[in-house]
């Protein structure tokens, strides 16, 4: 019997937190590395369309976005569900759209201006019309080199 | 004096948290924006516009997108599956057929001269036309030429396209320049 009382009498082992800084500073290297941040907060949904003979971007700095896509729901009492033009963070329209190429080409540096890609992040339901309007927007302010944003999907042969 | 339970050795939980933070950098892979790739045609200038419609018909792939996403290429109904070896076989022309480009000797570095077809992919679409399905169809254009691409860079240099070395790359884009012109925007068949 007394045998058993001493077993169970032992307190609890204190647990060793020698490690948790290092389970700490892992947590933080992950989430410092893997999380891009979002420049722009979205005032429209897009939903990019899908493709699979898609390229990468490379050099984020010489890349421009224009968002086209249905208002969000908190702005569709305003601007109604019709596919829109967000630049940077604000709804435009299609006149603004050559003062933003302008900007965007002041803020690079002489010689990557020739390199300015504007990348057209559309939602796929918009229909042709406003698209067409952007890129003949962006023929005039000479933006000619674009990227249709879009999903990479596999190839399903 | 009671016997207590010994203490779990941490030494190596820092071993194993490294472990991880290694798993997690490489496999994590940061969003890379990805999109197709175009170049818009600069805008015409007013005397300019005469000379452009000079291209021969037989040159032209004509693909229109109707505002009810239906296609129509060279003429005929189509659905999107089949436009990929309809593009091909009008990229390459390999039997040299006289309702398809007519094609002008070049000399191109690795390949001695070649006679590449002078073809224009011409990209029509109405403004109804959905964003989704004008995306599908240029990315059945673009996957046209890939596959080209692929197919002669595995003959000549036995690795695909993408692995090639700058200048091979720049010696296939001679054999098969991607001509896909998106016309200018033509009010055809009523607004939305």
């Amino acid at each position: 019997m007394a045998i058993f009382k001493k077993k169970g009498g032992g307190s609890t082992p204190q647990l060793n937190t020698a490690s948790l800084p290092d389970i700490v500073f892992m947590l933080l290297f992950f989430f410092m590395v893997s999380t891009t941040m979002r420049e722009t907060d979205m005032k429209v949904t897009v939903k990019l369309p899908e493709a699979t003979e898609v390229v990468k971007l490379d050099k984020k700095s010489l890349v421009s976005y224009i968002y086209i896509g249905s208002p969000a729901r908190q702005y569709q009492a305003i601007f109604g569900t019709d596919s829109r033009i967000q630049l940077n963070d604000n709804f435009r329209t299609l006149v603004d759209i050559r003062d933003f190429i302008t900007s965007e080409r002041d803020a690079l540096s002489e010689f990557d201006r020739a390199m300015l890609t504007v990348s057209i992040k559309g939602d796929e339901n918009t229909r042709m019309g406003i698209i067409t309007d952007v890129k003949q927007e962006l023929r005039k302010a000479s933006a000619l080199k674009i990227s249709y944003a879009s999903r990479r999907v596999e190839k399903d042969n | 004096m009671a016997r207590s339970t010994p203490e779990i050795n941490g030494g190596s939980l820092a071993d194993i948290a490294f472990l991880l933070l290694i798993f997690f950098l490489v496999t994590t892979t940061m969003n890379v924006d990805t999109g197709l790739a175009r170049m818009l045609p600069p805008m015409p200038e007013e005397n300019q516009k005469k000379a452009e419609q000079d291209v021969k018909q037989r040159n032209i792939f004509t693909v229109l997108i109707n505002k009810s996403d239906r296609l129509l290429v060279e003429g005929m109904p189509m659905e999107v599956n089949m436009l990929k070896e309809k593009a091909k076989e009008f990229i390459v022309n390999p039997n040299d057929r006289a309702d398809l480009p007519e094609k002008k000797a070049t000399e191109i570095e690795y390949f001695g001269t070649v006679k590449v077809a002078q073809g224009v992919i011409s990209l029509q679409n109405d403004r109804g036309t959905s964003y989704r399905m004008y995306m599908l169809v240029q990315n059945e254009l673009v996957a046209a030429y890939n596959e080209l691409r692929d197919e002669l860079a595995k003959n000549k240099f036995g690795k695909l396209y993408n692995n090639l070395p700058e200048n091979e790359q720049k010696a296939i884009q001679k054999v098969y320049p991607q001509r896909i012109s998106e016309a200018e925007p033509k009010t055809v068949g009523g607004k939305k």
